[in-house]
């Protein structure tokens, strides 16, 4: 399989190619060099592990938007059964850079909403790259407020460059798609669980982000602006966007030092498109621990506490007055 | 430099720019129509130019203090200051970026909040600092922003804020941006408990701030020719490539889009809103909860009814 190595895993990648090769050789000429390819790929292991033990921001930016990622529909397909896809905002269009629909969770029904990136060119246009415009907003609210008439939880993915920067996307009010999802989602009656699955880009990810539970794949970053984005402002050069990654702790362990997420969904060595099952797996089951813990309370319990929480992000000082 | 500029030794040139030659405080010009305007008749004009009717940047200090009756104010939490909880730097300390900005502005943050009252009625007025980092939303402007929303849930008095931001501020990276969750999240709270919040969008109000609390007004007012917009121009015509449309982002571009309900003359604003708040408010106080309305009795609801 062609894992599309990335420059940090070069190392990595010509291991592999040599592993290959033996193997190649090994099939024409019928000599046995198991042994040998046991070996190689055991010391490629070693390799792979030591690299992914001191990965920078930067580097697990990167990893966040591999090409080979999984994406919502993946995650659909691999964790829920009975996926009805809906669609539109019912003003204006459908939007489908933002998926969602009815599902089954190990039987249980809920409502699934999360950014959908595509995987080819062509689907990558069809998609815009993840990058929803006002009506993506307002489809996912639509969907929201039908999980919430008929009590399902609802389970967002995050995975967005961000919010759609075009002319259509400000004529038809992109602030404001976003301000009302987060109005309406912070006293929604039914359990929210948000996981970011890859890149979690600003307002465009926040929008689909309030709820009773933020989780974080391993290998996503969750920012206020790309590293890209934050560089050229802050450094007047996009080129130190690797200064920018680190300077924002962008990662899930930063995160999670800070109090802003509630839990990292580990990832398997060398990241989730090494083992999309094992990678479905651990999703599925903090989602399913997440949504028994949720289950378990009171509706009035569960919608203070998650005011609190949102009340209780900032860190700020009470100076002396005077 | 003319040539015979060039000529004069330079150790006998006096600079003649005409840019630095009106003496600081006296005078000042338009921006927009480069009228040279007395400084003190633009005070009094609140930084409008009396000539073209352009609407300059105004501090948030000198926003509130017009807007609201003289005496009889109470700022709160004024205290709270900036944690450099990342140890954020880029050329700069995030850390000195602040004392710079609380140098020069002589506030502790990018907001001020204001419990005080418009022609008598009590209320809380907040303005963002445009000069203090670019009015960007903290950690700081989001607690000071939730505390103005709860003093009015608790005293049942409306919120009337002036928002000038370029949106979330980076130094404060994931904190900054779930500021907007906090914010919005008050906001609806408040709303709930059937308070009216009047949101004022000046000269300009991006990003983060204006994809929050910004947006989230029952009445939302654009001051004139104010730019009011998720992304920046700059970034959207480099992703678009194409050059955007004359007024792109402006309150009256706005306006003719269904994004704000009307545009008011920074010098009406004291009126208009209290006029607003009248209609909002009715002379009973504030509108009935759910809660209040089930207390009524039918003919008591009925009579009000008529």
């Amino acid at each position: 399989m062609d894992l599309n190595f990335l420059d940090f895993e070069q190392p990595i990648a010509d291991m592999q190619a040599k592993i290959d090769e033996l193997r190649r050789v090994g099939f024409d000429n019928e000599i046995n060099i198991s042994e040998e390819i046991a070996k190689l790929e055991e010391k490629s292991r070693k390799l792979t592990e030591s690299v992914f033990t001191s990965l920078t921001a930067w580097q697990i930016s990167q990893l966040s938007r591999h090409p080979q990622r999984l994406y919502t529909l993946d995650y659909i397909e691999l964790i829920f059964e009975d996926f009805h896809e809906l669609h539109g905002d019912r003003t204006f269009a459908d939007d489908p850079a933002i998926v969602g629909g009815l599902a089954k969770l190990e039987g249980t029904p809920v409502m699934i909403i999360g950014h959908q990136k595509g995987r080819d060119t062509k689907d990558k246009i069809f998609r815009n790259f993840g990058m929803p415009r006002p009506e993506g907003y307002r489809k996912a609210l639509r969907l929201m407020k039908l999980a919430e008439r008929f009590k399902l939880p609802i389970i967002c993915l995050i995975d967005t460059p961000g919010a759609y920067p075009g002319i259509n996307a400000e004529e038809r009010g992109q602030s404001e798609a976003i301000a009302r999802n987060l109005f309406e989602m912070a006293t929604l009656k039914t359990p929210i669980i948000c996981t970011v699955i890859g890149e979690g880009g600003s307002g465009g990810a926040l929008a689909i982000g309030v709820g009773d539970r933020l989780m974080m794949l391993q290998y996503s970053t969750y920012s206020v602006i790309s590293p890209e984005g934050c560089a050229s402002i802050l450094w007047k050069s996009a080129d130190k966007a690797e200064l920018a990654a680190e300077a924002m702790g962008i990662t899930s362990d930063r995160l999670l030092g800070l109090s802003l997420i509630d839990e990292i969904i580990p990832e398997p060595l060398g990241g989730c498109h090494r083992d999309r099952e094992k990678t479905a797996e651990h999703l599925a089951s903090a989602l399913k621990r997440s949504l028994a813990e949720l289950n378990a309370v009171s509706l009035e319990t569960l919608l203070e506490k998650r005011y609190q929480k949102l009340m209780s992000y900032g860190v700020f000082e009470e100076a002396n007055p005077g | 430099m003319s040539w015979f500029h060039k000529l004069v030794p330079s150790k006998i040139r006096t600079e003649a720019s005409t840019k630095g030659t009106i003496p600081e405080g006296l005078w000042s010009k338009c921006p927009s129509c480069n009228a040279i305007l007395y400084r003190s008749e633009v005070d009094r004009h609140q930084s409008v130019c009396a000539k073209c009717g352009h609407h300059m940047r105004l501090s948030a200090r000198k926003r509130l203090h017009a807007f609201l009756d003289p005496g009889n104010r109470m700022e709160l939490a004024e205290s709270l200051v900036s944690v450099d909880v990342l140890k954020f730097k880029d050329s700069k300390k995030y850390k000195d970026r602040l004392l710079q900005a609380q140098k020069a502005s002589g506030e502790k943050d990018a907001l001020i909040v204001v419990a005080g009252h418009l022609e008598g009625r009590p209320l809380v007025a907040a303005a963002f600092n445009f000069e203090f980092m670019g009015g960007s939303m903290g950690s700081v402007v989001g607690e000071r922003f939730v505390r103005g929303v709860n003093h009015c849930v608790d005293h049942r008095v409306p919120l009337v804020v002036f928002s000038a931001s370029g949106g979330a501020r980076m130094q404060e990276s994931l904190l900054s941006l779930f500021q907007m969750a906090k914010t919005s999240a008050a906001l609806a709270r408040m709303a709930k408990a059937g308070v009216p919040f009047i949101s004022v969008m000046t000269d300009p109000t991006m990003g983060g701030v204006s994809a929050s609390l910004a947006m989230l007004g029952d009445i939302n007012i654009g001051e004139p020719g104010a730019l009011i917009g998720f992304a920046g121009p700059r970034v959207i015509e480099q992703t678009v490539r194409e050059k955007l449309p004359e007024g792109f982002q402006r309150s009256e571009f706005l306006l003719d889009h269904g994004a704000i309900d009307m545009i008011v003359d920074r010098r009406e604003m004291r009126t208009t809103i209290a006029s607003l708040l009248a209609h909002l408010m009715a002379d009973t106080g504030a509108p009935y909860t759910d809660d209040q309305r089930l207390m009524l009795s039918p003919a008591e609801d009925s009579q009000n009814a008529h």
